[in-house]
Order: structure tokens, then sequence, then C-alpha cells
């Protein structure tokens, strides 16, 4: 009593494989081309307009970002937060305040604020930390002068860590809020 | 820009074509006691080409890693059976077998194969099943795959889920120039396709309930939006790609609705209803906490999601008709998130904190809602189902790495896959 079970046996794509070339002649970019426009000039000198830097990028690199925003090194474009907290901490407020000021005085200056939390628990549930961070960062500027159309707010949860690893030294340097200004 | 989009779609299902070899080895570091032990011969080949892929290497490799078969290794095999005429039953049955699968492989033309199999219980003698597949060597670990969720269904009685797939996440490079693709594999791990790749975050792939789409966040717009992507051919659809989050997209049982997670201006995320031929979109809740990570229930009547409006992160279920308040499901510790039901919808599992460490639990849903905890890890994130719920993939991290483990849905059998490079996180399991 032998069944008989036909099944056609292609997986997905391979019927478009007819007439595929064999490896690698032209590769396109997947659809909606997702490669970052260049990587942000390393030396920082303030030329690397078009890149839009990637907070991993500022980190060590000492210089000032781009020309807008106010003076200072990469440092004082982050602020640093607690396990599981999104209140911004007193050694932060100067940073806080400076930017503030700086929108205050720029009208037309637009700042980006970049929520991160660290890996652990669920990443979706980080992404909703990450932009409470962002967020209190955003109402803390807000409160000091500057207007609610020179801020958004972006989150990547756990997404782009700082720094790798998984422990508090890693983790620390992770929750942070990155103070992005449009070029 | 449709020629445009058709040439990429093309260049995408070549490329979709590329990297042939296994991406993981999987580890049973943990198989069911009264695992049933059974022989699956090597089957017959009409000459040594064909010898080359070994459909019965994958049956047996898919029984082993389920947990529930102690599988014979083959070089214990004094005699090779390819039909039931030829079995000594004695003699399997001294080696301690419980069953035993024999079979034949027969080119039936250019890039055509016949595979008869037949499966015998040792020790009654008794034939079991005897089937006939037919397929291309491209298809041929497909039938394996078949042949395997026929013997496993046949003996324990429950559909086999080897012949489904897995999409994940896998990130490869070391920041700040990190390389994130969205993979989809056989449930082995093997026949890695890449979906879609980027230089920004891929979060959150979900199949479509015909198995034919899947939704995922996209970073690549600099904010997370979510796109539905046809698997066939690669064409997308950016879905959601309102200001502030667009997050955890699901689909409905009947594949017409996404619940996902939006954000307002002043930051408060929600879970929201999409209907995707319309765009009509519902807000389904309200408050200031953080309401995301929706999960459908199979009537798609109600829609289970994590909150903090507590405090801490906790589970929830509402119905998605206005008026239905949510109704709080978990009740112990500070942490717990990321539902996910499984297909009966007799336990629902999730991410429960656990003395500082992150581990996957069931809940089970038909009577006092007990909870176990499955995982023993630090960072134990993501479960997904397989279609018949035996088993539930996830996410964790082993020496500092992303990896995949899984785990029985009673916490009897635990299973890791090893990447050969790169971190993986982020599984979801297809439907049948």
């Amino acid at each position: 009593m032998k069944k008989i079970v036909s099944i056609a046996c292609l997986f997905a794509g391979a019927a478009l494989l007819a007439g595929c070339p064999k490896k690698n002649t032209t590769v396109e970019p997947p659809i909606a081309g997702s490669q970052v426009a260049g990587s942000a000039n390393p030396n920082g000198e303030g030329a690397s307009t078009s890149a839009t830097p990637l907070g991993g990028d500022s980190n060590g690199m000492g210089g000032a970002q781009g020309g807008a925003g106010p003076a200072g090194p990469a440092e004082s474009r982050i602020i640093y937060f607690d396990f599981d907290k999104s209140d911004i901490k007193p050694e932060f407020a100067g940073i806080v305040t400076a930017n503030a000021q700086y929108l205050t005085a720029h009208p037309g200056a637009k700042l980006k604020l970049e929520g991160n939390t660290d890996e652990r628990g669920t990443r979706e549930y980080n992404i909703g930390l990450g932009e409470r961070r962002a967020q209190a960062v955003r109402r803390a500027l807000m409160l000091q002068g500057a207007s609610e159309n020179q801020l958004t707010t972006v989150s990547f949860g756990a997404e782009r860590p700082a720094v790798e690893g998984d422990d508090e030294s890693a983790w620390s340097k992770n929750r942070r809020v990155e103070l992005v200004y449009a070029p | 820009m449709n020629k445009t989009l058709l040439a990429a779609a093309a260049s995408l299902a070549c490329l979709l074509s590329q990297s042939g070899r296994a991406e993981f080895v999987v580890e049973v570091t943990r198989g069911q006691d009264n695992a049933v032990p059974i022989a699956v011969v090597p089957f017959l080949a009409a000459d040594s080409a064909d010898a080359s892929i070994d459909a019965a290497t994958v049956v047996s490799s898919d029984l082993a890693r389920s947990g529930r078969f102690k599988t014979m290794d083959r070089k214990d095999m004094v005699e090779q059976p390819h039909v039931g005429a030829g079995i000594g039953f004695d003699d399997w049955r001294r080696l301690g077998n419980d069953y035993i699968v024999v079979g034949q492989m027969l080119p039936q033309g250019p890039d055509r194969y016949t595979i008869n199999f037949e499966l015998y219980n040792v020790l009654t003698r008794q034939r079991l099943l005897g089937y006939q597949i037919s397929a291309n060597r491209a298809g041929l670990r497909l039938a394996g795959h078949q042949i395997a969720d026929m013997v496993f269904d046949k003996i324990l009685g429950i559909r086999g889920a080897f012949a489904t797939r897995i999409a994940y996440v896998s990130v490869l490079g070391s920041l700040p120039h990190r390389n994130y693709r969205l993979i989809v594999a056989d449930s082995d791990g093997e026949n890695p396709h890449i979906v879609m790749q980027s230089n920004e975050p891929l979060m959150s792939p979900a199949w479509s309930p015909d198995g034919q789409n899947l939704a995922y966040v996209s970073f690549e717009d600099r904010l997370p939006s979510v796109y539905v992507q046809y698997l066939k051919t690669g064409e997308r659809r950016r879905v959601s790609a309102k200001a502030g989050v667009n997050q955890a997209p699901a689909f409905s049982p009947d594949g017409k609705k996404l619940a996902l997670t939006l954000s307002t201006r002043d930051g408060n995320l929600d879970v929201y209803l999409l209907d995707l031929t319309t765009n009509e979109l519902t807000r389904l809740t309200d408050d200031p906490g953080i309401d995301t990570e929706p999960e459908w229930s199979r009537d798609g009547q109600s829609i289970y999601f994590t909150s903090d409006r507590a405090g801490g992160p906790q589970i929830y279920r509402v119905g998605i008709h206005p008026g239905d308040h949510p109704r709080r499901l978990t009740f112990q510790g500070n942490y717990n998130a990321r539902p996910r039901l499984s297909p009966d919808e007799s336990q629902l599992a999730f991410v429960t904190q656990q003395d500082g460490a992150y581990r996957i639990a069931v809940m089970d849903l038909n009577g006092r809602g007990d909870v176990q905890i499955l995982t023993k890890g630090q960072f134990d994130v993501s479960p997904s189902y397989a279609p018949n719920g035996a088993m539930i993939i996830y996410a964790s991290r082993d020496h500092g790495r992303g990896v995949l483990a899984m785990t029985s849905s009673d916490g009897r059998v635990q299973e890791k896959l090893v990447s050969s490079e790169g971190e993986v996180q982020e599984p979801a399991w297809s439907p049948f």
C-alpha cells in the first residue's frame, strides 16, 4: 500500500536561479540601499559633514564633531545612566545646560537624542527604555529653553552598544543618550 | 522605479543562493531519559554518485536532535538492509533498537530522485510506514526532513517540525563597523539564505502565518521602521515609519493585520493594530508606561503584551475590541516580558528575571498558571515556539558570544546551536 508523495522541492527563490549569474558577478546592494554613506573621517577635522557619525565613532576620538553644537570633547555629547534608570544624574547637569544654551542661542540648530541601553533584558522592551532616556534628556533641554522643534529622539535600545562585553564595565558605557547635532 | 526594483529583486534572489555551507553545529546538551532507540539504516543508492547526498543522515540527525530518540551509530550496523524483507529483526532487537528505518534512493532522470522508505517496529515486525518521495537534488535534504517528520509523528503521536525554517539575525564584525544580516535557514541550521543585510541594526523577525513573508525592524533609515518582505522574490514594503519608534511586528492569525509598537511625540510606547490592506491604524493600549512586544491569541481576538505600567515589565492580555481592559498575567518577580503563545495555547513562554539572570519560563494556561523556568543561562531571551509546540528556540550568550539554543517545552531536552562565525540572535521559528 504505497502512497505516492511527490514534492516540488525547490527552496525559496530557487525558481529564479535558472538565469542567475554563477557567483558574485554583479551583487547589487539589497533593495533600499542600506549601506551607510561612507564612514566618519577618523581624523574628525570637522570636514565629514556628509556622514552621520555613529555613536561608536565618537568614542575616544577627542575632536569636536562637525561644526554644530557647543564646543567640547566627544564625551560632552554623551549622558550616562544607572541600570534601569532614566533620570539624569547631577554630574551630567552641566552637559544639559551647555546644550540647552547652545540650542537657545541657535534657533536653527537641530539635535537628535539617541537613547541606548545595556544588553540585558528583552530587545524590544529595551527599545522602550532607550526612548525613555532620550525623552528624559529632551524634557530637561526643553525646561532650559530648547524648543520642541529642535529636538528629535530615537532609540537604539541594546542594538548599538558603544562597548562590547558581558560585564558592568561595558554595560555602564552602553546605558547612554548621545547628543547628535544635524550638520 | 519598477525596473530597478525588479533588477534588485533578481540579484537579491541570487544573493539568496549564496552561502550553502552549514552555519551551525547543533549539540544536544541534555536528552530525554526515556529516548526511543531507533536505527536509520543508510538508504541504498543506485550508484556512488547518489551517495553524496544522504537523506538517511538527515533523518537520523533530525530524530537525534529532537532529544527524544536515541539513534544507532551507522558504524555499528553490520548489515544494511534497504527493504523490509531484508531485515533480520532478531539481530536489530539484540542491538537494542525498537524501530528501524530502511530505504533506497533511485535516480529518475537528470536531477530527479525517488526515495522509497519504510518504518518497522522491530519488536512486532510490523510495517508502520511505507512511502515514496520524489525530489530534485536541491530538495533531498527537505525530503529527509519530511521523512523524519513522518517517523516522529508515527512513533510519538506528535506532528514533526523538522521540515520547517528558522529566521534569525546574524551580526558580523566589531564596533563600530558591524554588518547585520537577516537569515532564513532550515530548522537544523543548514541552507542559510540571506534575506536582508544592512550596516544598521535589524531586529524582530516575524513570520506571516503562511510562511511566505517576514516582517522585521530595520534601522536603515536611521530610525526603526517596520518592513514586510516577500521571501520568494525579496520584494518588500515599508509598512510603518512614523517618527519615533516602529517596533515589534506580529502578524494576526489571518495574516491581514500587524500588531506593532509605536510611540507618541513624548515617547509613550503603545501597542497598535495596523490593517495591511487599508493601512488603517487602531490604538490598542493607552497608558504612560512602555507597552510593547505584542503576541496574538490563536483566534485573533486578544493580544498578549509586555507593560511596565505597574513599575517593572509584566505580561498582560487585552481583547482587541474597544472597551476591553488589560488583565495582568504574571505576578512572580519584577521582570516578565516578551510573551509567546504555544501553538495549542496551553502554555505561554516569556523571559523572566531570576536572581539577576534572564531565563526562559513557561506558564501553564490551562491549570492554575504554574510557572516553570526552563533554562539556566544568564541572558536567555527571545523565545519562539516550533509550530508543533515541542521545542522553543531562544537566544543566549555563550563565552561572550550571542548563540541560539533550544529547550523542549517541558525543559527536559536542552540544545545549543553553535554558529561558525559572528553572533546570532532574535530567532523566529517558521509556521508549518
